[in-house]
């Protein structure tokens, strides 16, 4: 048995980066495994709708260019966590055409293990009809109309399908939607290593130097793992780790501080101990798991709402300024008039920058009002043609819209751009956002092996 | 005083597309003690302050660092229609408004 797994996690999130000297520094020593995440629901639901990343393809490209041919030498996996984003198929294989691009280029040939975590959306309505989905972090219950209109439905699934894309030896995984710790404990759960502090250890890793000082979500991690303890390090010698800023860590974009669920079960940090290892690293003992009561696998998915159009113009007159509510319920009757007939299926939003626009009006106006406002006219339609239509009537009506006491009578609107209207495309929602019961399922998520490069060596 | 001027460090972020957390760190324990023990600052007034269902707000001291965490419910999910903040890294306020006896 091991007693020790060394590995790397590039940054914090693929495409956003890394110093060269990082990966360096961390292939001075020998590594188990170098892993990424790339995955998050921060960037909202419009990425696993509408099948597309959030980080741009060259920036992918980037990062893996430079780290896949060490981990290739030095024959250790390298593991693509929620691959593309949000880990849909058509992000699977968008990465699988950048290792592709990355093998033509640099003469590599190696194989990769895929593993698709889509789902089947008669077999989710058939989990719906069981009642074995609950909300989860706060969304509301779920709504099985929405299943028609459902785009891209996943689970992110834990270690097990990582860990057996690892046993079929490929040199490289790459995973669909995953629990970001999955990308990090499995190779350690697989070795043996103790569930709790691998994920523990693996959610700090995933997040790259996040966990040090200065932060940097565009950097590096060593991970050091025995069987009763982690010590985390930067392999960058401008950041450190230290016992406050790794036990900070737990709180980010977390519910709770001190334990997180994951498939395998409760992580529990109440008594885990936080000491300084050396100048920049940091040891952490004491982390357990305990197991989940029932199984459960989270989901995600995304519903299309319509299609937006946009318009930002600003607004100097101090009369304007204190009238917008004024200059808005105009504009909604004048649209309401002009579209009759035509759709009444359309949502109009204006936000005020400088005002409102951020608290969504929990806070009241600033008194005195502000010398500039900023205003973002919105429109979503069920097709693009009806939200700019929409648009195009309300910026019209809004730049001339009469109000008390107006003296600026030829605009109420300065546009800094012509064309002045923006489309915003496909808009989408979250609504599958769900914990799965799986008690008694037998869940397959499809492994498939590719042979990668060597075409240029023919 | 306000919770943001109490604190060194007050922020927001989402914790899934459902929910904020508001992170309040602070310097000394007096300040931390001095926010947690406020006769005010419970799901209650919290849920009065930002408009959500006090049942869905949860304080959670983590004393090792001397923070509170909030978590409050989102209005609508991340990046759907009607979204203000689709990180939620500006939805500190106005709890950061709050003022501490």
């Amino acid at each position: 048995m091991k007693e020790e797994i060394r590995y790397l996690s590039l940054c914090g999130l693929l495409g956003y980066g890394y110093a060269p000297e990082s990966l360096a520094n961390a292939l001075a020593e020998p590594l188990d495994f170098i892993g990424v995440d790339a995955g998050s629901t921060d960037p909202g639901p419009y990425y696993l709708g509408s099948g597309k990343g959030f980080v741009k393809r060259l920036q992918v490209k980037r990062d893996l260019a430079l780290a896949l041919p060490e981990a290739l030498s030095r024959k250790i996996p390298l593991i693509i966590g929620s691959a593309g984003g949000a880990g849909a198929r058509p992000h699977v294989d968008a990465t699988l055409e950048v290792l592709q691009e990355i093998a033509a280029e640099k003469k590599l040939r190696f194989t990769v293990a895929v593993v698709y975590s889509d789902l089947d959306v008669g077999q989710l309505r058939q989990w719906a009809a069981q009642g074995r989905l609950t909300p989860c972090g706060g969304a509301p219950e779920f709504d099985p109309a929405c299943l028609d209109q459902l785009a891209h439905p996943v689970a992110q699934f834990g270690t097990e399908p990582i860990i057996r894309a690892l046993q079929s030896g490929a040199d490289v995984i790459l995973s669909g939607r995953c629990c970001d710790t999955a990308i990090f404990a499995s190779y350690p759960i697989m070795h043996g290593f103790p569930a709790g502090l691998a994920l523990h250890a693996a959610k700090i890793a995933e997040c790259g130097a996040l966990c040090a000082r200065p932060v940097g979500a565009n950097d590096s991690l060593i991970v050091t793992l025995r069987h009763d303890a982690m010590t985390v390090r930067p392999p960058n010698p401008i950041r450190a780790c230290t016992p406050d800023s790794v036990a900070a860590h737990s709180l980010y974009e977390q519910p709770d501080p001190e334990c997180f669920f994951e498939p395998e079960g409760m992580i529990d940090m109440r008594q885990a101990e936080f000491l300084s290892a050396g100048e920049r690293g940091v040891t952490v003992r004491g982390t357990t798991l305990a197991p989940a009561a029932k199984p459960t696998l989270k989901l995600e998915g995304a519903v299309r709402r319509g299609w937006r159009t946009i318009t930002i113009a600003g607004v100097r007159d101090p009369v304007a300024i204190a009238n917008l509510d004024a200059i808005e319920s105009g504009v909604r009757a004048a649209v309401a008039t002009s579209m009759a007939g035509v759709s009444s299926d359309y949502s109009l939003r204006f936000l005020r920058y400088g005002v409102d626009a951020v608290s969504g009006g929990l806070e009241a106006p600033p008194e005195p009002l502000p010398r500039e406002a900023g205003l973002l006219i919105e429109a979503i339609g069920p097709t693009q043609e009806i939200a700019d239509t929409v648009l195009s009537l309300a910026r019209s009506s809004a730049l001339h819209q009469a109000f008390p006491n107006r003296k600026a009578t030829a605009g109420n609107l300065a546009f800094p751009f012509s064309p002045s209207d923006f489309h915003g495309g496909e808009v989408f929602e979250f609504a599958l956002y769900h914990l799965l019961d799986t008690t008694g399922l037998e869940l397959d998520f499809p492994l498939v092996l590719k042979e990668v490069g060597g075409h240029a060596d023919l | 005083m306000r919770i943001y001027d109490l604190a060194f460090v007050c922020r927001s972020k989402n914790a899934g597309p459902f929910q904020f957390t508001v992170d309040l760190m602070f310097q000394n324990e007096a300040d931390f003690e001095r926010v947690l023990q406020a006769a005010n600052f419970t799901p209650t007034a919290i849920g009065a302050l930002c408009d959500a269902d006090p049942a869905r707000i949860h304080i959670k001291p983590f004393r090792r660092i001397l923070t509170i965490k909030v978590v409050l419910p989102r209005r609508c999910g991340s990046g759907g229609p009607g979204d203000t903040d689709v990180y939620g890294s500006q939805q500190h306020f106005p709890l950061g408004a709050m003022e501490i006896a």
